[in-house]
C-alpha cells in the first residue's frame, strides 16, 4: 500500500486543504472551470494592460467594423467595433471587471444577509422562523427578474439599486439552505456540549453551528454568482442596471440588439462571454460540491 | 440531604407535551417519573435500563439542559430552579458536565482539539490569557493519554476511543464535581472500552469526581458502580448498592434484564426469565404497573396500582407488589 | 460436504492511496446445520467477507478467492442470473440496522411479497398466505394487521423480525446475520437470538452470526472464527476457544471482558489501536499490541501451521509446545494510545 505523499500531518488544516484539492481536481470539468475563472479574473485585473483600446474611445471612422477574419476586418479591432466605433474586445475585457465585481458584491451581500436570517430562523424556530420563511416564500413566488425590476424602479435606476434588487432576489436560497443545515446540526451533541460550556446564542450560531453548515452554502454561492451575472446582464439589457457608457456585458447586448442581423459580432460576443463565464462557474461549483459533500458526511 | 452529597435529586419528573395535530390529540409523554437519589464525591451511580426507560431524559435534567416538570434538583448545596429554555447560572454550569455515547457526534468537526478544550475556559474563565488557556488544554490532553501534537488536529482523524478521551478532556476543563456519562463506552470496541474505563477510574480517583454512569451494558456497570438504579418506562424500579442488586435482583424486570444479558461463558446455559413482547409506547402507558403487560408474575392487582418504590431492606428499594415472590423464584432458578 | 466452502478469500478496495486489503486470506467452511460465529472488532473485515460472498460490495471492491463454492456450485464462475437465484434464495442475509434495512416507502407485506415473488412464485393469494405464515413464525403478534404496517411504525425488534421473515421466506440453507442485535436493547436481543436459534433448529439451516459481542458468541455459536485487521487469526469450536484461546489476540480480547476481570482494580487492556489503512505494521499485524511479540513477529508475517486444527495465525500459538517467550505478567498498565491515530476508513464506507 502506498503511503499518502502529502507532507502535512494528517488532521491539520494543511492536510484538509490538500485532500480537498485532490478531491476537487479529480473532476476535469471543475478544473477547467477553475482555470477559466482564474484566467478571466487575471484579464479583468490587468485590463488596462491587456486591452488594446480604451473602452470608451469612439472611433467614428470605424463604425461596426467586422471581426478580423472578415474581409473588411482589421487587426486593430480583433472582434470588431460596435455602433459608435468602440472596440468590442476591449469592452469585453473591461466589462469583465464590472460583471465579476458586481456579481461578487451581490453574492456577498446576499450571502451575508441570507445566512444571518437563516441562522436566526433555524436556531430560534418558533415565530422567528415563521416570519422569515414566509417572507422568503413571498420573495420566491415572484419571478425574479420582475421583482428586481420593480425594486429598481422604486429605488431609482442605477447600479446600486440593481445590486440590491438582485441580492434580494437571491436571498431565499441562502436562507433556506442555512436554515435546513442549522436545523440538522442544532441538536447534535457537540452543540449541546458547547451550550453546557456556557456558549450564548450568538456564539452558538456563528462560532459553533455556522462552520458546519458552510459546504452547501459555498456551492450555492458559486451558483448564485452565475445567476447574478445573468441577472445583472438582464437588467443592463433592459436599461435598468448599469448605465452607458459602462462596458457591462449585458448593456453591450442591449445596445447592439438591433444589429443582430446586420452586425452579429456586436451581439454575439457579449452573449458568448456571458454564456462561457456562467458555464465555467457552474462547472466549478459542481466540482466544489463533490469535493465538499463527502467531507461533510464523513464526520 | 446529607451534608457532603454533591448532588441530590428528589422526585425528579419530566413530562413532555406533544401538541395535537389535525389527526391526533395533544398528549403528555411521561419521560421521567419520580427519580430520587444522592451522589457523593468519588462515587459512581449507575443508571441501567433500555431504550425508553428515561435515562437520557434523566441525563438532560441532571445537566440542566432541561428543567424538571416537578421535583427538586440540588447541586453542591444550591437548589436548581430554572424555567424552560433558561440557561443555568455559570456557577452551577461548571459543576456538572456530560459525556455522550456517540464519539462521532460529540465533537465539533470544524474545530481543532485545542480550540474545543479552550472554549469552556474562554467562556467561563475570562481572566485567563490565551497562553494560559493553551497550557491548560495541553495539560488536559496529556492527562487523558493523548499527545501534544494531537492538539491541532481535527476530530475526524481520531478513532472512537480517542474521541471519547477528547470528550472527557473537554468535560473536565472546568473542574466539575459531577460527570454524567451517557453510555460512554457502548459505541467502542471491547479493547478500547477497557482503556477508557480505566481512564475514567483514574480520573475519578484523582479528582474525586462523582459519576452518573448510564448504561445498558451490565458487565461494565457491575464493575464500576457503587450504587445502581434500574429504570423501566421512566420510573426507577429497583435501587440499591451495586453488589446487592447484582447478586440478588428482586424486581422481575431487573431479573429479566440480567438474565437476558449474554454471558461470555459457553458452559453456562442459564434458564432465562423469558421476557415477551415489547416495551409499551410512551403515548399509551399501560394502567397500573408499566411492567405488568410483560411480567410473568403479573396479577389483576398489578394493572390497577402503580407500585411505589419501597425498601425491602435498609438499602434496596423495589417497586413491585410481588417482590417476595420474585425474589424466591429467582433464587430457585439461580 | 461443506455447504459453504471458501478458501483464500481476499477483498481489496480501490482507494485514492492505492489498493487496501480489507480482508486477506480468509477460509470459511460451514456444513449443513452448523452455527458459526465470526467475531472481531472494527476493522476486522468480518462483515466485508460475508458481503463479498453475497456479492453485495461496491464496484471498487476486488474479490478474489482460491475457492468459493456453495453446495458444490462455484460462486465465482456463475453468471449473475444464477447467482441471483442463490443469493436471497438459498443463501440469505440480515443486517445490523433493521430500521434502515427496510424500504420506508412500502409496507411490510409488499416487501415480503417481493421476496417471495422473486424466488418462489405462486399466486397472489398463496404469497399472501405464506407471508402471514412467516410473520407468525418469527413471532410477530397479529400478523394480519402488521402486514399492512410501514417500517417506521414498527419498533427495532419488530423490524428485525420482519427482516428475518424476509430472509427465511425462501427456505434458505444458509442464513448470514450481520450484527443483527447490536442496535437493539438487550431484552429484545435475547428474543431475536432465541428466534434465530429456534429457526435454525426447526429448518436445519446453517447460521453464520457476525458479532463483536463475546457474550453473544458464547451463548449462540458452536464454532467461532476470530478476525483481526482483515485476517483470520483463529478458528475453533466455542468451548475450547473460551477455555484455551490459541491466538494472543483472542486471549487478550477475552481478558479485556469486564466480566472476566475478577477483582482487579483496573481492567486489562490491549494497548494501541487496530491498524487502519495507513499504519499497517510489518510482519504480524497484531505485533505492536501483542505482549509476546518477538523480532520474528515484527519481520515475518505468520502463516497458520497446516496441522493446526485451529488455523492459528501466529508464530507462537498459545499452548503450543514450542511457544516462544513465556507469557509475561498481564499488563494492567494503560500506556498511551499509539500514534498515528486511526485515520479515515477506506472509501467507500463499508462496515468492517
Amino acid at each position: 500500500m502506498t503511503a499518502i505523499s502529502t507532507p502535512a500531518a494528517p488532521g491539520t488544516f494543511r492536510y484538509q486543504l490538500a485532500s480537498f484539492w485532490s478531491d476537487f481536481s479529480a473532476s476535469r470539468g471543475a478544473l477547467v472551470g477553475l482555470l477559466f475563472i482564474v484566467f478571466i479574473l487575471l484579464v479583468a485585473l490587468f485590463a488596462p494592460w491587456v486591452a488594446p483600446h480604451d473602452p470608451a474611445m469612439q472611433d467614428r471612422s470605424a463604425l461596426l467594423v467586422p471581426p478580423v477574419w472578415h474581409a473588411e476586418g482589421s487587426w486593430s479591432y480583433l472582434l470588431g467595433t460596435d455602433a459608435v466605433g468602440r472596440d468590442i474586445l476591449s469592452r469585453l475585457i473591461y466589462g469583465a471587471r464590472y460583471s465579476l465585481s458586481i456579481s461578487a458584491m451581490v453574492v456577498v451581500l446576499s450571502m451575508g444577509v441570507g445566512i444571518f436570517l437563516g441562522l436566526l430562523a433555524g436556531y430560534f424556530r418558533g415565530w422567528v422562523e415563521t416570519v422569515i420563511t414566509r417572507v422568503m416564500d413571498v420573495v420566491l413566488a415572484f419571478p425574479s427578474l420582475l421583482l428586481a425590476l420593480g425594486l429598481v424602479a422604486i429605488l431609482s435606476p442605477g447600479l446600486t439599486s440593481a445590486m440590491i434588487a438582485i441580492a434580494m432576489v437571491q436571498l431565499p436560497y441562502f436562507v433556506r439552505l442555512t436554515r435546513a443545515a442549522v436545523i440538522g446540526e442544532k441538536d447534535r451533541e457537540y452543540v449541546i456540549a458547547s451550550r453546557l460550556s456556557g456558549a450564548g446564542h450568538l456564539r452558538l450560531m456563528f462560532n459553533t453551528l455556522l462552520p458546519n453548515c458552510m459546504a452547501p452554502l459555498i456551492v450555492q454561492a458559486t451558483l448564485s454568482f452565475s445567476t447574478a451575472i445573468l441577472d445583472i446582464a438582464a437588467l443592463g439589457f433592459l436599461g435598468m442596471g448599469v448605465q452607458p457608457p459602462t462596458p457591462e456585458w449585458g448593456a453591450m447586448l442591449a445596445n447592439a440588439r438591433e444589429f443582430m442581423g446586420s452586425a452579429y459580432w456586436a451581439v454575439t460576443f457579449p452573449g458568448l462571454i456571458i454564456l462561457l463565464t456562467v458555464l465555467m462557474i457552474n462547472l466549478m461549483g459542481d466540482g466544489l460540491r463533490d469535493a465538499l459533500d463527502p467531507k461533510m458526511k464523513r464526520s | 440531604m446529607s451534608r457532603d452529597a454533591v448532588l441530590s435529586a428528589v422526585n425528579l419528573t419530566r413530562h413532555y407535551q406533544i401538541k395535537g395535530g389535525p389527526f391526533s390529540k395533544p398528549a403528555t409523554v411521561k419521560a421521567l417519573n419520580e427519580a430520587s437519589f444522592e451522589l457523593y464525591p468519588g462515587q459512581t451511580l449507575a443508571v441501567v435500563g433500555e431504550s425508553g426507560c428515561g435515562k437520557s431524559t434523566l441525563a438532560r435534567v441532571l445537566t440542566m439542559i432541561e428543567p424538571p416538570t416537578s421535583g427538586q434538583l440540588t447541586i453542591s448545596g444550591h437548589h436548581v430552579s430554572l424555567k424552560e429554555g433558561q440557561r443555568p447560572p455559570a456557577a452551577l454550569r461548571r459543576e456538572v458536565q456530560i459525556i455522550f455515547q456517540n464519539p462521532y457526534g460529540s465533537l465539533n468537526p470544524r474545530k481543532t482539539v485545542a480550540t474545543m478544550l479552550e472554549e469552556p475556559l474562554k467562556l467561563n474563565r475570562k481572566e485567563m490569557s490565551a497562553a494560559e488557556r493553551r497550557e491548560a488544554a495541553l495539560e488536559m490532553i496529556a492527562k487523558v493519554g493523548l499527545r501534544p501534537e494531537h492538539a491541532d488536529r481535527y476530530p475526524h482523524m481520531f478513532s472512537g476511543g480517542q474521541r471519547q478521551r477528547i470528550a472527557i478532556a473537554r468535560a473536565l476543563m472546568l473542574n466539575p464535581k459531577i460527570l454524567v456519562l451517557d453510555e460512554p463506552v457502548s459505541a467502542l470496541d471491547l479493547s478500547i472500552q477497557a482503556q477508557v474505563l480505566n481512564l475514567l477510574a483514574d480520573l475519578q480517583d484523582e479528582f474525586g469526581l462523582a459519576y452518573v454512569f448510564i448504561s445498558h451494558d451490565l458487565s461494565v456497570v457491575r464493575r464500576i458502580a457503587d450504587d445502581v438504579i434500574v429504570m423501566y418506562f421512566g420510573q426507577p424500579v429497583e435501587t440499591g448498592p451495586a453488589e446487592e442488586v447484582f447478586t440478588t435482583p428482586r424486581h422481575p424486570y431487573t431479573q429479566a434484564l440480567f438474565s437476558a444479558t449474554p454471558v461470555a461463558d459457553p458452559n453456562r446455559r442459564r434458564e432465562r426469565v423469558h421476557l415477551k413482547g415489547e416495551p409499551p409506547s410512551p403515548l399509551a402507558p399501560p394502567p397500573g404497573c408499566p411492567f405488568a403487560p410483560r411480567c410473568h408474575l403479573a396479577t389483576e392487582e398489578c394493572t390497577q396500582v402503580d407500585p411505589p418504590l419501597e425498601y425491602v431492606n435498609d438499602r434496596v428499594e423495589v417497586a413491585c407488589i410481588h417482590v417476595d415472590q420474585a425474589a424466591a423464584k429467582y433464587a430457585v432458578a439461580g | 460436504m461443506a455447504l459453504l466452502d471458501i478458501e483464500g478469500l481476499s477483498v481489496r478496495f480501490k482507494t485514492s492511496s492505492g489498493l487496501f486489503a480489507a480482508v486477506e486470506d480468509v477460509d470459511i467452511n460451514v456444513d449443513r446445520g452448523e452455527v458459526w460465529s465470526i467475531v472481531g472488532e472494527s476493522g476486522s473485515g468480518k462483515s466485508v467477507s460475508m458481503l463479498a460472498v453475497m456479492g453485495l460490495l461496491p464496484w471498487t471492491a476486488q474479490v478474489t478467492a482460491d475457492r468459493m463454492t456453495f453446495d458444490g456450485q462455484d460462486l465465482q464462475q456463475m453468471n449473475s442470473r444464477q447467482r441471483r437465484r442463490i443469493i436471497g434464495g438459498e443463501m440469505s442475509m440480515i443486517f445490523q440496522e433493521p430500521m434502515s434495512s427496510l424500504n420506508p416507502c412500502f409496507t411490510v407485506g409488499t416487501q415480503i411479497d417481493e421476496m417471495i415473488k422473486q424466488h418462489l412464485g405462486g399466486s397472489r393469494k398463496e404469497r399472501h398466505e405464506r407471508a402471514l405464515d412467516l410473520l407468525a413464525q418469527v413471532g410477530i403478534p397479529d400478523p394480519a394487521q402488521r402486514i399492512k404496517a410501514y417500517p417506521h411504525q414498527l419498533s427495532g425488534g419488530m423490524s428485525q423480525r420482519v427482516m428475518i421473515a424476509m430472509a427465511i421466506s425462501c427456505n434458505p440453507r444458509l442464513l448470514i446475520a450481520d450484527e443483527p442485535t447490536t442496535a437493539l436493547d438487550v431484552t429484545i436481543q435475547a428474543q431475536i437470538l432465541e428466534l434465530l436459534l429456534k429457526l435454525q433448529e426447526d429448518t436445519g439451516m446453517a447460521l453464520i452470526l457476525i458479532t463483536h459481542d463475546m457474550g453473544v458468541v458464547a451463548e449462540t455459536a458452536k464454532h467461532v472464527v476470530v478476525q483481526y485487521a482483515g485476517r483470520q487469526v483463529e478458528k475453533q469450536d466455542v468451548k475450547s476457544l473460551f477455555a484455551h484461546p490459541r491466538h494472543p489476540y483472542t486471549e487478550a480480547l477475552l481478558s479485556a471482558l469486564p466480566e472476566r476481570a475478577g477483582d482487579q482494580d483496573r481492567l486489562p487492556t490491549i494497548p494501541g489501536v487496530v491498524p487502519g489503512e495507513h499504519d499497517r505494521p510489518s510482519g504480524c499485524l497484531f505485533n505492536p499490541r501483542c505482549q509476546y511479540a518477538t523480532e520474528l513477529c515484527r519481520e515475518v508475517e505468520p502463516v497458520a501451521a497446516p496441522d493446526d486444527p485451529a488455523s492459528t495465525l501466529c508464530h507462537y500459538p498459545l499452548d503450543h509446545p514450542a511457544a516462544g517467550t513465556p507469557p509475561s505478567a498481564a499488563p494492567s498498565q494503560d500506556p498511551p494510545p499509539s500514534d498515528p491515530p486511526s485515520p479515515n476508513p477506506p472509501r467507500p464506507e463499508v462496515r468492517p
